[in-house]
């Protein structure tokens, strides 16, 4: 198969819209904080971050974290370049909305708590995901807040671009290697 | 990239530019976890370390062992003075020994330089040289460079003076290769006889005078006289050597300008640095502690991280 567009650069600003509405009608400002994970929910997360601040006039305290060295993939899987992590703030009985691209076996995201949970105990984490590949899951990881879901084999590839960095925001199913 | 060219870190001449600079940014991750709450991460805790020491060290050891730590590794403490060394056992016998016990990475200091290379070519873990006698101490110029970086930048172009006993100093060789290939510009300074034949050839300047020396450099990283090593006299005494080469506060306050001192400790207070100058705020020696952890941390990350790779 060829790659394929999922969502356009239109369909993606709308979801991000969605998704901030959704969030903003649902969470506790004065107790809550948005991490991005790296390194490309980071840039999901900044633009959310970004709309509820338009929106609301609110800025909500902004992080990124890493999970290199949380994942349990490491000598098995590709080897990785670990990024940056930034939190200059106390997670400690705060709400964390955790935030990345593309949700799929769920270990990136249990390596992202891992590397929470080395800043403190928050009250509650909850996920927001732009893409839920909802049949790959290894393990019982389950986003709060979604902007699509796929069903795909496991071969294809899903990618969310961005301008800044792939030159065009889209979500491409990218063609397995045979 | 993002993988190491090397199996082993044996010395600094072995490693190339690309290893160094992902060496260092991948240990400004590490100061970042080291400087958390909770300052362990789980990534290697399904390897086995064997530190095996068989020549003293403090600082050294006990820097490798918390980056072992704080990476979850399992530890294995080894010292010759208390070991089967005594009883007249060989180097590849006792490491073989221990790599019967299923050890992945071998961090050895030894006294005779080459010891981590011999090894290197005879066994199958990843070796780290945290020392090998008057040769290499690659950990020790990496934590260097990382804590000049993040003092004065970045090091090309950069003046870094090398001061005192040149000669018997592993460390010196290790910044030697490793600022030169970070493209710093680089002084040594001592007296004649610590200075050893030749080393011009490595592309480094040679003073004898260390006021202008400090006047010149930008960083001025001030070695140990080790005595230990010296069995003729190079220098008639260490008053007299403290009175030529020692950095003190009045040599300092003569210069024009403000310069970083670093010192790879343990420090002979009074005799080539006063503890005026050492416990100042030009002086970065603690942090050069601090950065150890990290640099370690990612010298070991990274060389497991290598052997998946080439499985």
């Amino acid at each position: 198969m060829s790659d394929t567009i999922l969502l356009n650069g239109k369909q993606i600003q709308l979801t991000i819209e969605r998704l901030s509405r959704e969030v903003i009608e649902s969470i506790n400002f004065q107790n809550t904080v948005i991490i991005g994970v790296q390194p490309r929910g980071v840039l999901l997360a900044e633009k959310i971050h970004q709309k509820i601040l338009e929106l609301t006039k609110i800025d909500i305290p902004f992080g990124k974290i890493d999970t290199t060295f949380h994942r349990d993939d490491f000598r098995r899987g590709k080897s990785l370049n670990a990024k940056v992590t930034e939190i200059d703030f106390l997670i400690e009985e705060k709400n964390v909305l955790l935030m990345d691209d593309v949700l799929f076996t769920g270990r990136t995201i249990r390596a992202a708590l891992d590397a929470l949970l080395s800043f403190g105990r928050p009250h509650k984490i909850e996920l927001l995901v732009l893409i839920d590949r909802r049949f790959n899951r290894e393990l019982p990881i389950q986003p709060d807040f979604m902007g699509d879901v796929v069903d795909t084999i496991e071969k294809v590839d899903v990618e969310v671009q961005w301008a800044e960095k792939d030159g065009e925001d889209r979500v491409v199913f990218i063609k397995a290697k045979e | 990239m993002n993988q190491l060219s090397s199996k082993h870190v044996i010395g600094i001449e072995h490693l190339n530019v690309d290893d160094i600079q992902l060496i260092l940014k991948t240990a400004t991750q590490f100061k970042d976890i080291i400087n958390r709450p909770i300052k362990k991460v789980p990534t290697l805790r399904d390897i086995t370390v064997a530190n095996l020491f068989f020549e003293n060290s403090t600082r050294t050891r006990i820097s490798f062992e918390l980056a072992q730590k704080r990476l979850s590794a399992d530890i294995i403490n080894f010292s010759s003075s208390s070991s089967s060394v005594k009883k007249g056992e060989t180097l590849l016998d006792t490491v073989n020994n221990i790599l019967s016990m299923k050890v992945d990475m071998i961090v050895m200091r030894h006294s005779s330089p080459g010891a981590a290379h011999y090894l290197s070519e005879r066994i199958g873990a990843h070796i780290v040289n945290a020392g090998d006698g008057t040769h290499e101490h690659p950990t020790q110029a990496l934590l260097d460079a990382y804590s000049m970086q993040e003092k004065i930048g970045d090091l090309k172009g950069k003046k870094i003076a090398i001061i005192g006993d040149i000669m018997h100093s592993r460390v010196a060789l290790s910044n030697i290769f490793c600022l030169k290939k970070l493209g710093a510009d680089v002084a040594l300074c001592g007296p004649s006889t610590l200075i050893p034949k030749h080393i011009e050839a490595l592309g480094v300047h040679i003073s004898h005078n260390v006021d202008e020396t400090l006047q010149w450099c930008e960083v001025a990283n001030v070695l140990r006289i080790q005595l230990e090593r010296q069995n003729t006299k190079y220098f008639p005494s260490l008053r007299e050597y403290a009175l030529y080469f020692g950095l003190n506060k009045q040599r300092l306050e003569k210069l024009q300008k403000e310069i970083v001192i670093m010192h790879p400790g343990p420090i002979n207070r009074g005799v080539e640095i006063t503890s005026d100058v050492a416990d100042s705020e030009h002086s970065i020696i603690l942090d050069q502690v601090e950065n150890g952890v990290a640099v370690r941390m990612a010298v070991m990350y990274l060389l497991v991280n290598k052997q998946q790779a080439d499985n």
